[in-house]
């Protein structure tokens, strides 16, 4: 199973600059690539165009050899943001939150290190890396082949940092779940991915 | 020279839950730091340690609810509202974090003059301009128009202008990157080469370690160690807090191990004798869960813990 780009062309506006000219990426499942280039190098843009979020004037992303477009319901690509308190509604509750997609059960809430408590509390009432924690319990459902986490863990401190990557892989690792990586890191980007594809 | 002195300051709200229901929550508790002129000083923590507060604290900008204990000074003088209103955009200025702090309907050039303390406004912000390479172009352009790196350019411009003593730097560097960082804190070495004293607040302890010449570690509320940045290397030797060691030995480029304890954020709610880390920490003894550790002088710093 393969989550593939082919010739994607994106540009802003109908007369800006071409942003993305014919970008070839290609992520299997169970793998994990990094996406390493300066800010405004269109490495945002490119991971909405493979989650589906934006269509690209040219060129096509198919998983398994069908377009992304075409999925209903619960999207087997997902995506994690770098500013969670900007991916969900300020005024629910976690609980419903984290149930948006599917029905996480307690082992794998536990394995991220989100508490009981926080359950009951809306985002103001946490910190930005315990909600980063539920967005990623929220992307995480058993349907999700692809995750792609866009500076994920560029606004947290390094414990945190650390705690939830080693989550995040072995989860990944267990569900044979392929991970497209954008971060600024390169350190960070050369521990925990199998390549590193220039953006 | 002694510009900022905070001794065992700390900060809490009251808040209602519920009907006629008070709740005092106590996110800073325990927070020491000395800022000295020509040095950098990083304060480094988890999110939700109170790193920000510190900076409103000094600043004189916390929500009324805000209860102040301990103590600032500053040139030696204990730091009164009405003092702080005098000060504060004049000789304490603050380096916002983003964009969106910039007048968004002030030309650029106007936002920087308007910074400067000088008999000749325009020349002072001329030369800053250059020297932080921004066009004469930019004078003329509003925030939304600038890109992240020129509003970055103007910030500090604007804090190289103000001639303020002491400029405190809110997460000026997340989502950077390696050469904009780098970039970044090159500027503020240079304010403190010429005097000033700079108070970065940030969680990226990398580009502190790099930057700053003293840090300050914070978690749950407490400064739990000061030490020279120096001390930040290897595999953490010379660091005595065992928070401060996870910190540095979890980044990518040292080991990305996971720390044994958990150190979770401790919430501000949670109140008992002992040090506020003892549940989560593994060198935890029952003398760190019944007495709250005081501040004990190592090496050219100082540590906030009974069991290193």
């Amino acid at each position: 199973m393969l989550l593939e780009g082919k010739g994607l062309s994106y540009r802003y506006g109908r007369n800006g600059a071409w942003l993305l000219r014919g970008r070839e990426i290609a992520v299997s499942r169970g793998e994990v690539v990094g996406l390493q280039g300066p800010s405004g190098s269109g490495k945002t843009t490119l991971a909405r165009i493979l989650a589906g979020y934006l269509q690209p004037h040219e060129g096509t992303v198919t998983l398994d050899g069908r377009s992304v477009r075409t999925a209903r319901g619960y999207h087997p690509v997902q995506m994690v943001f770098q500013h969670p308190e900007q991916a969900v509604n300020p005024r629910w509750r976690m609980r419903r939150t984290i149930q948006e997609g599917w029905q996480p059960d307690w082992l794998t809430l536990q394995s991220l290190g989100i508490e009981e408590k926080w359950l009951d509390r809306v985002p103001a009432e946490l910190s930005g890396g315990e909600l980063q924690r539920c967005c990623i319990a929220r992307a995480l459902g058993p349907e999700t082949k692809y995750l792609i986490a866009d500076e994920m863990t560029a606004m947290l401190d390094a414990v945190t940092q650390v705690q939830i990557w080693h989550a995040m892989l072995e989860l990944a690792r267990e569900r044979n779940i392929g991970m497209l990586i954008i971060s600024h890191d390169p350190g960070l980007l050369k521990r925990i991915c199998h390549r590193i594809e220039p953006m | 020279m002694n510009i900022l002195q905070a001794e065992n300051l700390s900060i809490s709200f009251t808040r209602y839950t519920g009907w006629l229901r008070r709740e005092v929550i106590m996110p800073v508790r325990q927070l020491d730091l000395t800022l000295e002129a020509g040095e950098i000083t990083a304060v480094v923590g988890a999110s939700g340690s109170g790193k920000s507060l510190l900076a409103h604290a000094i600043l004189g900008i916390l929500p009324v609810n805000a209860k102040v204990g301990g103590s600032i000074r500053y040139r030696g003088e204990i730091l009164t509202p009405a003092k702080q209103a005098r000060l504060r955009g004049e000789d304490i200025i603050l380096v916002p974090q983003s964009v969106t702090y910039l007048d968004p309907l002030m030309r650029s050039g106007t936002q920087v003059r308007l910074a400067a303390r000088s008999s000749d406004p325009l020349k002072l912000q001329r030369e800053a301009f250059r020297r932080y390479r921004l066009e004469r172009e930019v004078e003329l352009m509003y925030p939304h128009q600038l890109s992240g790196g020129m509003a970055r350019r103007i910030m500090a411009a604007s804090a190289f202008v103000s001639g303020a003593r002491l400029i405190i730097a809110d997460e000026p560097t997340p989502g950077m990157q390696a050469e904009d960082v780098a970039e970044t804190m090159r500027w503020f070495r240079e304010l403190a080469d010429q005097g000033h004293a700079v108070l970065l607040i940030t969680h990226d302890l990398e580009s502190a370690v790099t930057g700053a010449d003293k840090i300050a570690v914070m978690n749950a509320g407490m400064t739990v160690e000061w030490l020279p940045a120096s001390h930040f290397s290897g595999r953490g030797e010379m660091i005595r807090h065992p928070y401060s060691r996870a910190l540095w030995n979890s980044l990518p480029a040292n080991n990305f191990s996971l720390p044994q304890a958990s150190f979770r954020k401790v919430s501000g709610g949670q109140e008992g004798p002992g040090c506020p880390l003892a549940a989560c920490c593994e060198l935890a003894t029952a003398r760190c869960r019944e007495e709250l550790p005081g501040m004990r002088e190592v090496m050219k710093g100082w540590v906030r813990c009974h069991a290193s």
